[in-house]
């Protein structure tokens, strides 16, 4: 068999797998949808894990670290010691913030205000923020730091920032193995849809395949349009998952803005990558294809012609 | 070209359909195979098409034995053997020109070649111009045609028809078999199952009668070719 004419075969089975599922539009649909849903849903989730990684990727290279003063320090001794952690090689940037400015702030941006004018004196220490050079970023470097300051006798409590960091990133871990289970699940749950439907496609043109086996023609070739048909509802339940993405995306776009703008971020929602995208499609016509075949294999043997 | 060897058919049910039957076809014969229902015709046919393998002996077709011939190999095997059935098989939801182009589009034809082989074959059964009908518009007769028209689309060195006369009236009958004789007379081996005596005794061909899963009339089993009648 040459090339072209091997290429005009697989052109026809595929435009024959085509026009027959436009003949039984409804039942057509509701399959993709099926299929749809179940690649929709391992696609947002993994929207949400990007998402989340970018929302926060600002944050997470910072690992500040706060240095809480005991509350008898006087902010004369705060300068003097910002001062001698400045000089130190793994620092970038030392700031005091006076127990004043750190009432005052509390008050403007707590909501608090009215009540904290009951307070006699201000309970805040004066706080160091120290901000360590980048390549002095690891957990170790950061722990190190960590006891410079707790050895000071001044010092009442040492807090790194990047905790919270740390523990956010474990919860994405969390979140991503999710994804991977979930993305597992619904994929064996398309390519039982899709081997079903198959297999109910197989029953339906059984004379067909009986008459075609008689006249010769191999399993391969009786096989050939049950695998397009399954690689086009794979692929198209993809797309029509993407389009469900799309919609979701755009829809809570908004919201999201607007939430990141109340914590003073202006992140915008994104929607999946070309990557994403092409890794989608990709699942949807391997799913397609092998959920097709499984079935194909399982009940074509069954039809033999008889006479 | 076709040769039974010792041939017996036990269906799974238990039911013996053949037992020890041997006889050999030779290239361009044409040959009646005939008996009372149940004697055996069908099965003979089906052990030939290999939709069925024997259960003791040897079925050799194109020089090939059924028996040993791995599965992956059955259906080029089968593109060198046309069938006609009684009730002709034709796929209703398909047009005359899809039912005959089948054999070809198994067997990788190009388009243009396609074409023009479903026109040659169809005009050889006198249904130019009705390839775009559906089966069902068509007479029984016609059906049958095109029916005929598949199984020689392909130009097979062997046909053979399982009652090809069944359902049509004495003319059409007669006219059905005239076509099996052109297509043995441009050297095709023909093989037909039939009942009708009163065909067979009309066109003189060699005649294989079965009787309970048996050749009748041989006295030694071993004799090839058993033959029956011939005028």
């Amino acid at each position: 068999m040459s090339l072209a004419v091997a290429g005009a075969r697989h052109l026809q089975a595929l435009l024959g797998s085509l026009g027959r599922l436009a003949r039984s539009p409804l039942s057509t649909a509701l399959t993709l949808l099926v299929i749809a849903l179940a690649l929709a849903l391992p696609t947002s989730l993994r929207l949400l894990v990007t998402n989340a990684q970018l929302a926060t990727g600002n944050f997470a290279s910072a690992v500040d670290v706060s240095v809480y003063l005991k509350t008898d320090v006087p902010l004369a001794k705060a300068q003097q010691l910002a001062q001698a952690a400045g000089q130190r090689a793994d620092v970038a940037a030392v700031t005091v913030i006076a127990a004043d400015k750190g009432l005052e702030d509390f008050r403007t941006y707590s909501g608090f205000g009215e009540a904290l004018q009951a307070l006699k004196e201000n309970p805040l220490p004066h706080v160091l923020h120290v901000r360590p050079r980048a390549e002095d970023s690891s957990p170790a470097a950061l722990e190190s730091l960590r006891r410079y300051f707790s050895a000071w006798p001044e010092v009442d409590l040492v807090q790194l920032d990047s905790e919270w960091v740390m523990r956010f990133n474990a919860i994405l871990e969390v979140m991503r193995r999710l994804l991977l289970i979930a993305a597992a699940l619904l994929g064996l749950g398309v390519l039982a849809v899709i081997g079903n439907t198959i297999r109910l496609e197989i029953q339906g043109r059984r004379a067909e395949i009986e008459v075609t086996k008689l006249v010769g023609g191999s399993n391969s070739f009786v096989r050939r349009p049950f695998l397009y048909t399954g690689v086009l509802y794979g692929v198209g339940g993809a797309l029509l998952a993407w389009g469900i993405v799309a919609i979701a995306v755009a829809v809570l776009g908004e919201s999201v803005t607007s939430l990141a703008r109340l914590y003073g971020s202006r992140y915008v929602l994104r929607g999946p990558s070309r990557d994403d995208i092409g890794v989608l499609l990709g699942a949807g016509a391997v799913l397609g294809w092998l959920g097709a075949w499984i079935s194909a294999a399982r009940h074509l043997r069954s039809i033999e012609p008889r006479a | 070209m076709i040769t039974f060897e010792r041939v017996s058919k036990r269906y799974p049910n238990g039911r013996e359909a053949l037992t020890n039957v041997s006889f050999s076809i030779h290239n361009g014969e044409m040959v009646f195979l005939t008996g009372r229902s149940g004697a055996g015709k069908s099965t003979v046919l089906k052990l030939i098409a290999l939709l069925e393998r024997p259960t003791r002996g040897n079925v050799v077709v194109h020089g090939r034995n059924t028996r040993t011939l791995k599965t992956r190999h059955i259906a080029a095997f089968r593109r060198r053997i046309g069938v006609v059935f009684q009730d002709h098989r034709l796929l209703a939801d398909r047009p005359v020109f899809d039912n005959v182009a089948l054999p070809l589009a198994v067997a990788a034809t190009p388009l243009k070649e396609i074409d023009k082989r479903v026109r040659a074959a169809l005009d050889q059964v006198g249904l130019l111009g009705r390839e775009r009908s559906l089966p069902l518009e068509l007479s029984v007769g016609e059906q049958q045609r095109v029916g005929i028209a598949r199984a020689v689309v392909s130009k097979p060195p062997l046909l053979i028809a399982d009652e090809p006369t069944g359902n049509l009236d004495p003319d059409l009958s007669l006219e059905v078999m005239r076509l099996f004789r052109r297509f043995q007379d441009v050297g095709v081996t023909v093989v037909v199952a039939t009942h009708d005596l009163h065909l067979v005794r009309e066109f003189g061909q060699r005649v294989i009668v079965l009787e309970n899963g048996q050749v009748h009339g041989g006295d030694a089993p071993d004799t090839l070719p058993s033959v029956v009648a011939r005028r």
